[in-house]
């Protein structure tokens, strides 16, 4: 964008960097460094476009705009003076620029600086090809219009700034790992995706420890893929996974990185998250997990980022370290909270308290109220599954001896 | 450099009751934001202060007057600067920096009639 100095038409040169990455890297393999590859081509691309247009602009004077890079200049054209993994940061902050609408910062990262089509896009955040067509174009108006900047924020701005980067590539990990809506539970383009901007933020702003934090969240997150359907494609919970199948080589890096992110300072919210899932990553079982240590952390997450769904997660493991008595006052109070009136996993977490209480009836309404609530088909086959057998209970112990 | 409006919305009703004191600081902080726009690398192109919305009249299309403000609402426009600024993020800036004690600004790119004709 740098280079074009215009929004559209460095997302067609983006567009046809990936076109020609897939065709190339179906060829020859992907390249070491893929992002650097894709940047100098969609740049090359860029370059080749505007030569074109000032033989088109030189035909045609009276169209002659003042241009704000010359492509007649060499120091202009030499691809090799920008710094490549910066050009793609400074297009991840414009898109998830704060004057952006929260909404908007997401799609446009997708679209942008992922090259995710439009359609694809609108599914992944469950609206209409044409309301998300109309969200993108407003927010690529809105960056023209009211110039935002095209940059790397100053350390000063960076925390406010940052945060809804970080946001931003943890919404894009989330909407790949449990897709809204459709048949399969993950999307993992999109988790990829998002894992490498993870990976490119904590590269280029290591002394921000929140971008350890977030890459050591969604590696330790990731390295659960495999596990979390069975062959038929149904939800498995972390109870029932198989832990061996578990990827090593992520728990590990996630480890490591988390580690880096705790030992940094007082940790945020990415930071803890991490912590979390690095606790889950370590233990052998579910029984054997720390879950004591669980709370803790979520008591400190709850601190620095207070939401009735991280107050959800909390008392889903004070059900495993304190028992599921423990739990159900919490989640009784949580059903109060307005916030949570349409979250599918209140009804299910209080479904499986219940269930673990010995309420078999208590349980099958809570599962039917959570069934009625998702729109994945993976976790309502999972909700069934978990319907018909506390059904069957229920009717066991209701039927006379 | 472009122009950027900043327009103050605040609730009147707050500057009714505010004590001479707490007004002549907030002229004073007016006039210190005046030059913070100069020392963040801004200038001030033009700005006025409006009268309270119970002195406005509105005249709809099709030229129906009426009294008071063309929009009711608790936070009325009070009054606008506009400042030449580098980008968004450079007015955000200076907007920061604006007295606006019992409610906020907009920044509001202004349009450029000769590179954006509508």
């Amino acid at each position: 964008m740098r280079v074009t100095g215009d929004l559209d038409v460095a997302e067609e040169c983006a567009q046809e960097a990936y076109v020609r990455a897939l065709q190339a890297w179906t060829r020859d393999g992907v390249p070491e460094r893929p992002g650097a590859w894709l940047t100098t081509v969609a740049r090359n691309h860029a370059l080749d476009r505007m030569r074109r247009e000032v033989t088109l602009r030189r035909k045609l004077p009276l169209l002659v705009e003042p241009a704000t890079v010359d492509p007649s200049d060499p120091a202009d054209l030499d691809p090799s003076d920008a710094a490549v993994p910066d050009d793609r940061l400074r297009l991840v902050f414009t898109c998830c620029h704060p004057t952006l609408a929260p909404e908007a910062r997401v799609a446009l990262t997708l679209r942008l600086v992922c090259g995710v089509p439009t359609p694809d896009v609108a599914r992944a955040f469950l609206v209409s090809e044409s309301t998300m067509a109309a969200r993108i174009t407003r927010a690529k108006k809105k960056i023209s219009e009211a110039r935002i900047p095209y940059r790397v924020p100053d350390r000063a701005e960076l925390p406010e700034r940052l945060d809804s980067v970080l946001t931003a590539v943890h919404l894009l990990f989330s909407t790949g790992h449990t897709a809204g809506a459709g048949d399969a539970l993950v999307r993992e383009d999109l988790c990829d995706r998002a894992l490498h901007l993870a990976r490119t933020l904590a590269a280029l702003l290591p002394e921000q420890a929140e971008t350890g934090g977030l890459l050591g969240l969604l590696l330790l997150t990731d390295a659960r893929r495999a596990t979390r359907t069975d062959e038929q494609g149904r939800l498995l919970l972390l109870a029932d996974q198989d832990r061996t199948r578990w990827d090593q080589r992520a728990i590990l890096e996630g480890l490591t990185v988390t580690a880096g992110a705790l030992a940094a300072g007082p940790p945020g919210r990415f930071t803890l998250q991490a912590a979390i899932a690095g606790v889950h990553a370590m233990a052998p079982s579910v029984d054997q997990t720390d879950w004591p240590r669980v709370v803790h952390l979520y008591d400190r997450l709850l601190a620095v980022w207070s939401t009735p769904v991280v107050a959800l997660n909390r008392a889903a493991a004070v059900a495993f370290a304190d028992g599921p008595a423990a739990a159900l006052p919490l989640l009784d109070e949580l059903a109060t909270d307005p916030r949570l009136a349409d979250y599918p996993y209140l009804p299910a977490a209080r479904a499986d308290v219940l269930r673990r209480l010995g309420d078999a009836a208590g349980a099958a309404r809570s599962y039917q109220r959570a069934m009625e609530l998702t729109a994945n088909a993976a976790e309502r086959a999972f909700l069934e599954q978990r319907l018909a057998e506390v059904s069957r209970a229920d009717g066991a112990d209701a039927a006379p001896g | 450099m472009a122009k950027y409006a900043i327009l103050i919305y605040e609730d009147q009703a707050r500057y009714a009751t505010m004590s001479p004191e707490a007004w002549g600081a907030l002229v004073d902080a007016h006039g210190t934001f005046v030059k913070q726009v100069f020392e963040l690398g801004g200038s001030l192109a033009g700005g006025e202060a409006l009268a309270a919305t119970t002195t406005a009249t509105s005249v709809k299309g099709g030229g129906t007057v009426t009294d008071g403000p063309f929009v009711e609402t608790k936070e009325a426009l009070g009054g606008f600067y506009v400042v030449e600024a580098r980008d968004l993020d450079h007015a955000v800036e200076i907007a920061k920096l604006c007295p606006a004690p019992f409610g906020g600004v907009e920044v509001r790119p202004v349009v450029d009639p000769t590179t954006n004709p509508f």
